[in-house]
Protein backbone atom coordinates (compact mmCIF):
# COMPACT_ATOMS: atom_id res chain seq x y z
CA UNK A 1 0.00 0.00 0.00
CA UNK A 2 1.10 3.07 -0.97
CA UNK A 3 2.33 5.83 2.16
CA UNK A 4 2.87 8.49 -0.20
CA UNK A 5 0.99 11.55 1.04
CA UNK A 6 -1.89 12.34 -0.88
CA UNK A 7 -3.72 15.48 -2.29
CA UNK A 8 -5.26 17.87 0.16
CA UNK A 9 -2.35 17.26 3.04
CA UNK A 10 -0.73 19.92 4.05
CA UNK A 11 2.99 19.61 2.52
CA UNK A 12 5.28 19.16 5.24
CA UNK A 13 7.62 21.76 5.87
CA UNK A 14 11.23 21.14 5.03
CA UNK A 15 14.52 22.99 5.28
CA UNK A 16 17.32 21.35 3.21
CA UNK A 17 20.92 22.05 2.27
CA UNK A 18 21.39 23.41 -1.80
CA UNK A 19 25.26 23.83 -1.20
CA UNK A 20 27.00 23.28 2.14
CA UNK A 21 26.18 27.01 3.25
CA UNK A 22 22.56 27.49 1.58
CA UNK A 23 19.46 26.31 2.82
CA UNK A 24 16.23 25.96 0.99
CA UNK A 25 12.77 25.83 3.19
CA UNK A 26 9.35 25.06 1.12
CA UNK A 27 7.76 27.90 3.05
CA UNK A 28 10.21 30.36 1.32
CA UNK A 29 8.01 29.33 -1.86
CA UNK A 30 4.62 30.05 -0.26
CA UNK A 31 2.44 32.29 -2.62
CA UNK A 32 3.30 30.10 -5.65
CA UNK A 33 2.98 27.04 -7.16
CA UNK A 34 5.93 24.53 -6.26
CA UNK A 35 6.82 21.21 -7.80
CA UNK A 36 9.06 18.52 -6.02
CA UNK A 37 10.45 15.39 -7.85
CA UNK A 38 11.93 13.04 -5.30
CA UNK A 39 14.13 10.77 -7.56
CA UNK A 40 16.52 8.09 -6.37
CA UNK A 41 20.28 8.92 -7.37
CA UNK A 42 21.85 11.70 -9.32
CA UNK A 43 23.72 10.64 -12.49
CA UNK A 44 21.71 7.77 -13.98
CA UNK A 45 23.57 6.79 -17.36
CA UNK A 46 20.54 7.59 -19.57
CA UNK A 47 20.02 10.82 -21.11
CA UNK A 48 16.36 9.39 -19.89
CA UNK A 49 16.77 11.81 -17.19
CA UNK A 50 13.86 13.19 -14.69
CA UNK A 51 16.20 16.37 -14.08
CA UNK A 52 17.08 16.57 -17.51
CA UNK A 53 13.68 16.66 -19.21
CA UNK A 54 11.86 19.06 -16.16
CA UNK A 55 15.05 21.62 -16.69
CA UNK A 56 14.19 21.81 -20.40
CA UNK A 57 10.79 22.13 -19.42
CA UNK A 58 10.95 24.71 -17.05
CA UNK A 59 9.66 27.66 -19.23
CA UNK A 60 6.32 25.69 -19.04
CA UNK A 61 6.31 25.45 -15.23
CA UNK A 62 7.26 29.11 -14.77
CA UNK A 63 4.40 29.98 -17.33
CA UNK A 64 2.26 29.05 -13.98
CA UNK A 65 4.32 30.57 -11.56
CA UNK A 66 6.17 27.46 -10.40
CA UNK A 67 9.11 26.59 -8.94
CA UNK A 68 10.20 23.18 -9.14
CA UNK A 69 12.96 21.20 -6.51
CA UNK A 70 14.53 18.15 -7.35
CA UNK A 71 15.21 16.21 -3.54
CA UNK A 72 17.54 13.16 -3.64
CA UNK A 73 19.41 11.35 -0.73
CA UNK A 74 22.73 12.59 -2.72
CA UNK A 75 25.21 15.42 -0.73
CA UNK A 76 24.97 18.57 -1.99
CA UNK A 77 28.94 18.19 -3.54
CA UNK A 78 27.07 15.74 -5.40
CA UNK A 79 24.64 17.74 -6.31
CA UNK A 80 26.68 20.72 -7.60
CA UNK A 81 28.33 18.42 -9.99
CA UNK A 82 25.12 16.87 -11.30
CA UNK A 83 23.31 19.95 -11.40
CA UNK A 84 26.82 21.09 -13.63
CA UNK A 85 27.51 18.37 -15.85
CA UNK A 86 23.29 18.37 -16.85
CA UNK A 87 22.73 22.30 -16.88
CA UNK A 88 20.33 22.63 -14.33
CA UNK A 89 18.34 25.86 -13.50
CA UNK A 90 16.60 24.62 -10.51
CA UNK A 91 17.57 23.65 -7.22
CA UNK A 92 18.61 20.43 -6.02
CA UNK A 93 18.32 19.19 -2.51
CA UNK A 94 20.22 17.39 -0.14
CA UNK A 95 17.74 14.79 2.06
CA UNK A 96 20.97 13.62 3.17
CA UNK A 97 21.06 13.93 7.06
CA UNK A 98 19.22 12.56 8.90
CA UNK A 99 19.16 10.20 5.62
CA UNK A 100 15.47 10.25 4.34
CA UNK A 101 14.31 12.60 6.42
CA UNK A 102 12.01 14.40 4.06
CA UNK A 103 11.42 11.96 1.90
CA UNK A 104 9.53 10.09 4.69
CA UNK A 105 7.63 12.77 5.85
CA UNK A 106 6.12 12.61 2.22
CA UNK A 107 6.10 9.19 2.72
CA UNK A 108 8.46 8.47 -0.48
CA UNK A 109 11.52 6.51 1.05
CA UNK A 110 12.51 3.27 -0.09
CA UNK A 111 13.64 1.67 3.35
CA UNK A 112 15.59 -1.65 1.96
CA UNK A 113 17.42 0.88 -0.77
CA UNK A 114 17.94 3.81 0.97
CA UNK A 115 16.64 6.13 -1.81
CA UNK A 116 13.77 8.33 -2.38
CA UNK A 117 11.36 6.81 -4.56
CA UNK A 118 10.35 8.52 -8.34
CA UNK A 119 7.18 10.49 -6.57
CA UNK A 120 6.00 13.97 -8.13
CA UNK A 121 3.83 16.57 -5.71
CA UNK A 122 2.41 19.59 -7.04
CA UNK A 123 1.45 22.30 -3.67
CA UNK A 124 -0.44 24.89 -4.48
CA UNK A 125 0.08 28.60 -3.58
CA UNK A 126 -1.56 28.05 -0.18
CA UNK A 127 0.63 25.00 0.99
CA UNK A 128 -1.37 22.22 0.21
CA UNK A 129 -0.78 19.10 -1.87
CA UNK A 130 -2.90 19.80 -5.10
CA UNK A 131 -1.58 16.30 -7.25
CA UNK A 132 1.27 13.71 -5.82
CA UNK A 133 2.46 10.67 -8.20
CA UNK A 134 4.25 7.79 -7.17
CA UNK A 135 5.93 6.38 -10.19
CA UNK A 136 6.23 2.03 -10.76
CA UNK A 137 10.16 1.46 -10.27
CA UNK A 138 12.20 2.04 -12.79
CA UNK A 139 9.55 4.32 -14.72
CA UNK A 140 10.33 8.05 -15.57
CA UNK A 141 7.07 9.65 -14.87
CA UNK A 142 7.73 12.40 -17.26
CA UNK A 143 6.01 15.62 -17.04
CA UNK A 144 2.40 15.77 -18.59
CA UNK A 145 1.12 14.93 -15.14
CA UNK A 146 3.09 17.69 -13.73
CA UNK A 147 1.66 20.08 -16.10
CA UNK A 148 -2.14 18.94 -15.93
CA UNK A 149 -1.94 19.63 -12.68
CA UNK A 150 -0.66 22.97 -12.65
CA UNK A 151 -3.32 23.82 -15.66
CA UNK A 152 -6.15 22.83 -12.88
CA UNK A 153 -4.59 24.77 -10.20
CA UNK A 154 -7.35 27.78 -9.37
CA UNK A 155 -5.79 31.05 -10.30
CA UNK B 1 -0.05 4.51 -18.87
CA UNK B 2 1.30 7.26 -21.12
CA UNK B 3 -0.20 8.04 -24.23
CA UNK B 4 0.16 9.49 -27.45
CA UNK B 5 -1.44 12.84 -27.08
CA UNK B 6 -1.11 14.02 -31.05
CA UNK B 7 -2.18 11.87 -33.68
CA UNK B 8 -0.04 10.77 -36.04
CA UNK B 9 -0.96 12.73 -39.09
CA UNK B 10 0.25 13.11 -42.85
CA UNK B 11 2.26 16.03 -42.51
CA UNK B 12 4.72 13.68 -39.79
CA UNK B 13 7.74 11.78 -41.21
CA UNK B 14 6.38 8.51 -41.71
CA UNK B 15 9.34 5.58 -43.30
CA UNK B 16 7.16 2.33 -44.55
CA UNK B 17 4.16 1.59 -45.21
CA UNK B 18 1.87 4.23 -44.18
CA UNK B 19 -1.03 1.77 -43.73
CA UNK B 20 0.62 -0.63 -41.58
CA UNK B 21 -1.18 -1.78 -38.65
CA UNK B 22 1.56 -1.03 -36.42
CA UNK B 23 2.79 2.80 -35.86
CA UNK B 24 6.19 2.63 -34.42
CA UNK B 25 7.07 6.03 -33.18
CA UNK B 26 10.29 8.12 -31.48
CA UNK B 27 10.87 10.92 -30.02
CA UNK B 28 14.22 11.58 -30.61
CA UNK B 29 17.27 14.15 -29.96
CA UNK B 30 19.89 13.94 -33.05
CA UNK B 31 23.14 14.18 -30.62
CA UNK B 32 21.65 11.99 -27.77
CA UNK B 33 24.16 8.62 -27.88
CA UNK B 34 21.29 6.41 -26.41
CA UNK B 35 19.18 7.70 -29.67
CA UNK B 36 22.24 6.74 -31.96
CA UNK B 37 22.11 3.83 -30.39
CA UNK B 38 18.25 2.87 -31.11
CA UNK B 39 19.11 4.13 -34.41
CA UNK B 40 20.71 0.76 -35.50
CA UNK B 41 17.75 -1.05 -33.62
CA UNK B 42 15.33 0.54 -35.58
CA UNK B 43 16.58 -0.44 -39.00
CA UNK B 44 16.45 -4.40 -37.68
CA UNK B 45 12.85 -3.55 -36.61
CA UNK B 46 12.14 -2.14 -40.10
CA UNK B 47 13.44 -5.56 -41.15
CA UNK B 48 11.81 -7.85 -39.01
CA UNK B 49 8.43 -6.12 -39.70
CA UNK B 50 8.57 -5.01 -42.96
CA UNK B 51 5.15 -3.60 -44.15
CA UNK B 52 3.69 -4.22 -40.94
CA UNK B 53 5.66 -1.85 -39.38
CA UNK B 54 5.30 2.26 -40.16
CA UNK B 55 8.38 4.46 -38.62
CA UNK B 56 6.99 7.65 -37.33
CA UNK B 57 10.08 10.74 -36.30
CA UNK B 58 9.52 13.70 -34.50
CA UNK B 59 11.75 16.12 -32.51
CA UNK B 60 12.27 15.59 -28.98
CA UNK B 61 15.69 18.18 -28.82
CA UNK B 62 16.98 18.39 -25.18
CA UNK B 63 19.18 21.20 -26.03
CA UNK B 64 20.17 21.78 -22.48
CA UNK B 65 22.82 18.97 -22.26
CA UNK B 66 22.59 18.51 -26.16
CA UNK B 67 23.86 22.15 -27.80
CA UNK B 68 23.87 20.86 -31.69
CA UNK B 69 20.87 18.83 -30.94
CA UNK B 70 18.42 21.77 -31.89
CA UNK B 71 20.56 22.77 -35.40
CA UNK B 72 20.79 19.03 -36.02
CA UNK B 73 16.93 19.15 -36.20
CA UNK B 74 16.75 22.04 -38.15
CA UNK B 75 18.94 20.64 -40.99
CA UNK B 76 16.50 17.51 -41.17
CA UNK B 77 13.21 19.17 -41.38
CA UNK B 78 15.13 21.30 -43.92
CA UNK B 79 15.89 18.16 -46.23
CA UNK B 80 12.77 17.40 -45.62
CA UNK B 81 11.49 20.29 -48.08
CA UNK B 82 13.11 18.70 -50.63
CA UNK B 83 11.64 15.66 -49.81
CA UNK B 84 15.20 14.68 -48.45
CA UNK B 85 14.36 14.15 -44.62
CA UNK B 86 15.41 10.25 -43.93
CA UNK B 87 18.18 10.84 -46.00
CA UNK B 88 19.08 13.50 -43.85
CA UNK B 89 17.79 11.75 -40.85
CA UNK B 90 20.00 8.78 -41.64
CA UNK B 91 23.20 10.84 -42.91
CA UNK B 92 22.90 12.81 -39.32
CA UNK B 93 23.14 9.35 -36.95
CA UNK B 94 25.04 7.55 -38.59
CA UNK B 95 27.87 10.47 -38.27
CA UNK B 96 26.63 11.72 -34.79
CA UNK B 97 30.55 11.80 -33.78
CA UNK B 98 31.48 14.36 -36.43
CA UNK B 99 28.51 16.51 -35.80
CA UNK B 100 28.95 20.20 -36.05
CA UNK B 101 27.47 23.18 -37.86
CA UNK B 102 30.59 22.60 -41.09
CA UNK B 103 29.85 19.33 -41.07
CA UNK B 104 25.91 19.95 -41.57
CA UNK B 105 26.87 21.93 -44.38
CA UNK B 106 28.87 19.04 -45.98
CA UNK B 107 25.49 17.00 -45.51
CA UNK B 108 23.65 19.34 -47.49
CA UNK B 109 25.83 19.61 -50.37
CA UNK B 110 26.17 15.71 -50.51
CA UNK B 111 21.80 15.55 -50.57
CA UNK B 112 22.79 18.18 -53.23
CA UNK B 113 20.51 20.63 -51.13
CA UNK B 114 20.39 24.57 -51.99
CA UNK B 115 23.19 25.92 -49.39
CA UNK B 116 21.79 29.50 -49.42
CA UNK B 117 18.24 28.15 -48.81
CA UNK B 118 20.10 26.48 -45.82
CA UNK B 119 21.45 29.55 -44.73
CA UNK B 120 18.62 31.57 -44.57
CA UNK B 121 15.88 28.89 -42.55
CA UNK B 122 19.19 28.54 -39.96
CA UNK B 123 19.23 32.45 -39.69
CA UNK B 124 15.04 33.20 -39.92
CA UNK B 125 14.74 29.51 -37.30
CA UNK B 126 12.38 28.65 -40.05
CA UNK B 127 11.53 25.46 -38.47
CA UNK B 128 11.45 26.27 -34.72
CA UNK B 129 7.57 26.13 -34.43
CA UNK B 130 7.26 22.38 -36.06
CA UNK B 131 10.19 21.74 -34.02
CA UNK B 132 8.70 23.15 -30.33
CA UNK B 133 5.15 21.83 -31.39
CA UNK B 134 6.57 18.26 -31.43
CA UNK B 135 8.61 18.93 -28.36
CA UNK B 136 5.43 20.42 -26.49
CA UNK B 137 3.31 17.75 -27.59
CA UNK B 138 5.96 15.11 -26.76
CA UNK B 139 5.82 16.15 -23.21
CA UNK B 140 2.29 16.26 -23.14
CA UNK B 141 2.13 12.80 -24.11
CA UNK B 142 4.37 12.18 -21.59
CA UNK B 143 7.64 11.64 -22.92
CA UNK B 144 10.28 11.51 -20.43
CA UNK B 145 13.49 11.53 -22.45
CA UNK B 146 15.31 10.60 -25.12
CA UNK B 147 14.90 8.37 -27.01
CA UNK B 148 11.15 8.04 -26.05
CA UNK B 149 9.11 5.01 -28.08
CA UNK B 150 5.35 5.01 -28.62
CA UNK B 151 4.35 1.81 -30.39
CA UNK B 152 0.82 2.53 -31.42
CA UNK B 153 -0.12 5.34 -29.32
CA UNK B 154 1.18 3.30 -26.22
CA UNK B 155 4.35 4.99 -24.42
CA UNK B 156 6.71 2.09 -24.59
CA UNK B 157 8.42 1.64 -21.41
CA UNK B 158 11.43 -1.46 -21.58
CA UNK B 159 15.06 -2.04 -23.07
CA UNK B 160 15.89 -0.41 -26.13
CA UNK B 161 16.96 -3.98 -27.12
CA UNK B 162 16.27 -5.69 -30.35
CA UNK B 163 14.73 -8.25 -28.17
CA UNK B 164 12.46 -5.88 -26.33
CA UNK B 165 10.97 -3.95 -28.73
CA UNK B 166 10.34 -6.71 -30.96
CA UNK B 167 9.12 -8.27 -28.23
CA UNK B 168 6.59 -5.24 -27.34
CA UNK B 169 6.16 -4.85 -31.34
CA UNK B 170 4.57 -8.38 -31.67
CA UNK B 171 2.63 -8.07 -28.40
CA UNK B 172 0.73 -5.03 -30.05
CA UNK B 173 -0.35 -6.78 -32.95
Amino acid sequence: MSKILSAGTRAPEFTLNVTPDQTISLSENLGNPVIIAFYPADFSPVCSDQMVLYNEILPLFRKHHAEILGISVDGCWCHTAFAKQSNLHFPLLADFEPKGAVSKLYGVYRDKQGVCERALFVIDKNGVIAWSYLSPVGENPGADGILEALEKLPN
Amino acid sequence: MASLKIAVTSSDHIEGNEKAPIIFLEYGDYQCPFCGEAYGVIKELQAKFKEQLQFVFRNFPLVEIHPLAKIAAQTAEFAAEYGKFWQMHDLIYENQDNLSLPFLIELNKELKLPLNEYEVALETEKFESKIKEDFLGGVRSGVNGTPTFFINGQRYNGAYQFEDLAAAINQAK
